[in-house]
């Protein structure tokens, strides 16, 4: 079986994030991005039936020079292939990167096309399902548990409070969910391993696709804000419990209006 | 036309909450983009309550069990006899399934997990918290139609007080290529954080996993979710879906009462849009208390038994 793990390379989860200069996206400077926490469970899900069933794990990113570092850190976990799609993704929208990462999964053998449920940070959670559409593939989101069969997969998707399990035909998209397993380190024969293997590199020309279809404004970004810094509310001595707990029940009916 | 389009989730012949929250600000969208306010759901009942929250007509796709494919192929449909400006889907997990399907499939701008919605200039104006609530993004949707998918709680649902929405069919009809096979219940009347008016969390602070029992106690109590931090939930403590910040969900209940919690910039910025919140913790100088509006200084172990018995009291009056 071979799958495709699409990634993204994001500013790490304890990052203060500061306005650019453009007032409209953030400032990189000084940033660490990591590889989004979610896609590390779509990479560990890859390899682990990469190791049952064989076949290749190729990871995929459409982004700057510096995502190159996400793909170098994936095949040193078990990754076999590496493509980068060279360009500034952060001025496409969505459907525009979706369109990229599918034309560019299509020159790959694949069974399963694997990504986090979402980017952390941007929270979009749309490229995946777009890349099934644009592929025609079944797709399933926030994906907790999967098996993947004779030409089709089982996977059990989380919903509110509830948990659905959805057969697809393969091939197929899934979207890892927080859980689905226990993504792996690096190992330093993994590390080395890596740096043998040479990352495939690709414009988004080279693909055949054409500026203006990827970066077309179908969301155009108007301003980022931080939000107004909270100042802390009342602060009360809880050391005797029962006045303590009159207190929160007359702030929560009188305040949150909740009893 | 125009006007607006809202994909409707019906959930024991009523239309669930934050579906209509998404018809309540759609409603107001068409008011001010033109045309009329539609609603598209798998079930004919609530042409009623359609038409109360401001739905002129009610487009019914036949379709039991939730399918991708299926509702991609009646939102086709739909968009295309009625040319909407908008389609708007609450933030669940079924709307965030679908806004980027059709979206992909119509050629279409989306922008998801909105917090705020206008009509400027005719086009989509869309505010989204990113960075887990660290910034927001404010976004021009600039297509036709130009989708998003609402924050639960984000909109009030408001009544308008029309009458019955009138019905139509659409064809649901797609070549599936997958399938439902089975829905896992869940345990019996457990609330979910996504759409919890109220939510009670529970951190590092417990101790013990079986110390969730306090947070349960109050959030059962109360008539809440139970909510929880990173950590507890990497120790093993309690399942992955009750857990609120950057890996989690980001909540913006009525109320957020957290017990035990530090507050870790990633659960601050997961928490920090709600309403009302009060914490307790032992330790005076935590992070959570800069974004408490009622902090409490003290022992969980006995502040919260004492809560949960006030406020049992106070409904039983």
């Amino acid at each position: 079986m071979n799958s495709v793990v699409c990634i993204s390379h994001v500013p790490d989860t304890e990052s203060r994030i500061k306005v650019g200069a453009d007032g409209r996206r953030i400032d990189e400077t000084g940033l660490k991005f990591i590889i989004s926490p979610y896609d590390e469970y779509a990479l560990e899900e890859a390899i682990r039936q990469k190791e049952k069933s064989g076949g290749d794990v190729t990871v995929l990113t459409f982004g700057p020079e510096r995502a190159a570092q996400a793909l170098r850190e994936c095949l040193a976990r078990g990754a076999t292939k590496a493509l980068h799609v060279k360009g500034e993704s952060g001025e496409a929208d969505a459907l525009g990167i979706a369109k990229v990462l599918a034309a560019a999964i299509k020159t790959v053998p694949h069974d399963v096309v694997f990504f986090g449920k979402q980017g952390v940070g941007t929270d979009n959670g749309l490229v995946g399902p777009m890349v099934a559409e644009v592929l025609g593939y079944p797709q399933v989101n926030v994906v907790t548990h999967l098996e993947v069969g004779d030409g089709k997969l089982t996977a059990t998707r989380e919903i509110e409070g509830a948990e659905e399990v959805i057969e697809a035909q393969l091939p197929a998209v899934i979207t890892a969910q927080k859980g689905l397993n226990e993504p792996r380190y690096a190992s330093l024969k993994g590390i080395m391993a890596a740096k043998k293997i040479a990352i495939d590199a690709k414009s988004v020309a080279d693909l055949g696709l054409s500026d203006s279809d990827i970066f077309n404004q179908r969301v155009v970004f108007v301003s980022l804000e931080l939000p107004p810094e909270k100042s802390g509310g009342r602060k009360i001595d809880g050391s005797d419990p029962a006045a303590a707990a009159q207190e929160i029940l007359k702030y929560i009916r009188e305040e949150a209006k909740a009893l | 036309m125009a006007g607006v389009l809202v994909f409707c989730e019906v959930k024991d012949g009523k239309i669930k909450k934050a579906s209509r929250e998404a018809l309540s600000i759609g409603r107001k969208l068409a008011e001010s983009a033109g045309g009329e306010l539609v609603a598209l759901a798998n079930d004919k009942s609530v042409a009623d309550e359609a038409g109360r929250y401001g739905a002129k007509k009610l487009c019914v796709a036949n379709i039991s069990d939730y399918s991708t494919e299926g509702y991609t192929a009646a939102l086709k449909q739909a968009c295309d006899e009625l040319k909407p400006s908008v389609l708007l889907f609450a933030g669940t997990s079924n709307g965030r399934d679908l806004a980027p399907r059709i979206g992909a499939r119509l050629d279409a701008g989306v922008a998801s997990d909105v917090d705020q919605l206008s009509w400027v200039d005719g086009k989509l104006r869309a505010r989204r918290p990113v960075y887990s609530g660290k910034a927001f993004a404010t976004v021009d949707v600039t297509t036709t139609p130009a989708i998003a998918t609402t924050r639960p709680n984000a909109f009030p649902a408001e009544e308008a007080g029309g009458g019955a929405a009138e019905v139509s069919e659409v064809s649901a009809s797609a070549d599936a290529k997958a399938k439902l096979l089975e829905t896992k219940a869940p345990e019996a009347g457990e609330l979910t954080i996504a759409e919890a008016d109220i939510i009670v969390s529970g951190g590092r602070g417990l101790k013990e996993g079986s110390n969730f029992s306090y947070i349960r106690d109050l959030a059962h109590a109360i008539g809440g979710a139970v909510g929880a931090s990173r950590a507890t939930v990497d120790a093993g403590w309690i399942d992955h879906q009750h857990q609120v910040g950057q890996t989690g969900r980001v909540v913006s209940p009525n109320l957020y009462i957290a017990a035990g919690i530090s507050g870790a910039i990633q659960h601050l910025a997961g928490m920090s849009s709600s309403k009302h919140i009060v914490a307790i913790n032992k330790d005076p100088e935590a992070p959570i208390f800069r974004v408490a509006d009622l902090g409490i200084v003290g022992d969980l172990f006995q502040v919260l038994p004492a809560l949960t018995e006030e406020v049992k009291k106070a409904k039983a009056h």
